[in-house]
């Protein structure tokens, strides 16, 4: 194993309380902190916890989006990752042209594994891992609650429906993350000024030759309907004949 | 007229109840002709249970020992191969389809809708984002095929009916040898599956312990309901993941919903707004969960579980 390649995406901080902006065309952005993705920081921790076992020699961050996500790669080289490359791209590239564009990078770079958050916290979509893996023509191993790396394979432990499924796949593979595979690493100051000095490369879709011409359309964006607050019981027994006198007990 | 293919979830010879709401998604747009694919090992029961769902005009059955257990890598290529000249290729938004959908996609080179929940017209659909902060109205280009999931918990299962006839398919797409299924370590449990149950009890962090957790077990018994927890209750160690309710858990629609011990983050909140009637039990007045619960009671949940339980 040589190079762990891992995706990067900046959203809009989980702890932000998103809002439709009024005319419907989107959520607001303006002066809302950004982050990396929740599932990416796993992916990024869990690449650098098998470099840091022996199972790596490089960690290689790619974003993909505005020349501000530069600000998520360096966080991601503070982290540890050794390089980045940013792929300068408008603000929402649908997952099958991002896609595309790490299969480009992969053919470059030759990862033996490629980690990446099960899905954003902004579109929600959860199509990359697999769409990447179909194209690459590779194994897929999502939602992953454990990665164990023997050799040219690797042992994952799903978190599915009925419960934990554990497959083996072949290296080179595309592995997504779930919640509970690790908890990421806080960043420390001396950490953030090494970061500055480690490399990120720019490019762009046009450069990697692929074509990101949109096939969805959102036409607008909607807050969601309300749920009416209900009424305060004061006791069990209130609770209890209220619910009888629905017929819900 | 559009052709649509629902790819059935299913295991140990049972269709899962998710593939009656993808077959009512599947019904809902218009022009549809609705075919449903069984890729089993032995599948004759599976698609007898979707040849008798409402709404399907025939069920494509295609039977190979390394269909079961599912792997998306291996029914990707085969799902691919029978989606030619369908319009529509949909899943159900459950582990299973968030799985191979997308894998199907990319073999297909098509766009993908996650978790529709509404359908518009032919190639206009509604789908949440930002965790359901918001809902977007999608466009896709007409004339193109879609591959979709569909978000179950906003659909009603197609009833029954047919039967449609069933065709052996035959496809001749190769399969790969690079992902093998190890072992699956599922909870036997004799309760009501939280993803369909009509009650589901659930338990947050206050529960405090996973003895604790017991508790909410104890009452859901009583009230023959699915139990469920919220993520810092999993985070915690008090249940296992695939209890876990919200927006990177399970997204469920039941007629009660009880929470107790939970303080409603807005991801637990986006996996439980379909509810018919959510009851929210917290020590603290000013928990979130209580500006969307029907019925509200503050209080300590160590009294209460027992004293509702002997009110029941």
């Amino acid at each position: 194993m040589q190079r762990i390649l891992v995706g990067i995406k900046r959203v809009v901080d989980y702890n932000v309380r998103v809002r439709v902006r009024p005319d419907g065309s989107g959520v607001v952005t303006d002066g809302v902190k950004m982050s990396i993705n929740p599932f990416d920081e796993i992916a990024l921790e869990e690449a650098l916890r098998i470099k840091e076992r022996g199972g790596a020699d490089e960690v290689l961050a790619v974003s993909l989006g505005p020349d501000d996500a530069q600000q998520q790669l360096r966080t991601a080289l503070a982290m540890g990752a050794d390089r980045a490359i940013l792929v300068r791209a408008a603000e929402s590239v649908e997952p099958l042209a991002v896609a595309r564009a790490f299969l480009k990078l992969i053919e470059r770079e030759t990862p033996a594994l490629v980690i990446l958050g099960k899905q954003a916290i902004d579109d929600d979509c959860s199509q990359t891992g697999p769409m990447l893996a179909a194209l690459w023509d590779r194994p897929q191993a999502t939602f992953a609650s454990r990665v164990e790396i023997d050799g040219q394979r690797v042992r994952v432990t799903r978190e599915v429906d009925a419960g934990l499924e554990t497959i083996e796949v072949e290296l080179p593979a595309v592995v997504t993350t779930d919640l509970r595979l690790n908890e990421p690493r806080y960043v420390k100051l001396p950490d953030i000024m090494k970061a500055k000095k480690k490399p990120l490369d720019v490019t762009d879709l046009a450069a990697l030759g692929v074509d990101a011409a949109p096939m969805l359309q959102v036409l607008r964006f909607e807050p969601p309907p309300q749920r009416q607050k209900g009424v305060m019981v004061k006791t069990a027994a209130e609770l209890v004949a209220a619910l009888r006198q629905k017929g819900l007990v | 007229m559009s052709r649509v293919l629902v790819v059935a979830e299913h295991a140990h010879g049972a269709l899962n109840a998710s593939v009656a709401k993808c077959v009512t998604c599947a019904a809902a747009i218009p022009g549809a002709e609705v075919t449903v694919a069984v890729l089993a090992a032995d599948g004759a029961a599976v698609a007898a249970a979707a040849a008798s769902l409402a709404g399907v005009a025939r069920v494509l059955l295609v039977q190979n020992p390394g269909n079961e257990p599912a792997l998306a890598a291996v029914l990707a290529p085969q799902v691919a191969q029978l989606a030619d000249g369908s319009s529509h290729v949909l899943g159900p938004s459950t582990t299973f389809g968030k799985d191979l959908m997308p894998r199907v996609a990319g073999l297909l080179g098509a766009p993908q809708l996650s978790d529709i929940m509404a359908v518009e017209s032919a190639t206009r659909f509604r789908r949440p984002v930002y965790a359901g902060n918001a809902i977007a109205t999608v466009e896709v280009a007409a004339g193109r095929a879609i591959v979709g999931t569909v978000r179950t918990a906003s659909f009603q299962a197609a009833g029954p009916g047919g039967p449609a006839p069933i065709e052996n398919a035959a496809v001749d797409a190769p399969l790969p040898a690079h992902t093998r299924f190890v072992s699956a370590s599922a909870a036997k449990s004799d309760r009501p599956d939280l993803q369909t149950a009509a009650r589901v009890v659930s338990g947050g962090r206050a529960l405090g312990s996973p003895d604790n957790f017991a508790l909410i077990q104890r009452l859901a018994d009583r009230l023959g309901a699915a139990v469920g927890a919220s993520r810092a209750a999993v985070d915690a160690g008090y249940a296992p993941n695939e209890l876990q309710v919200g927006q990177t858990g399970k997204i469920i629609a039941p007629e009660l919903y009880v929470a107790i011990g939970i303080s409603g983050a807005i991801q637990h909140l986006t996996g439980i707004k379909d509810a018919r009637t959510i009851v929210a039990i917290n020590k603290d007045a000013e928990a979130p969960i209580f500006e969307v619960a029907d019925y509200g009671l503050v209080g300590d949940l160590f009294a209460l579980i027992p004293e509702i339980e002997s009110l029941l």
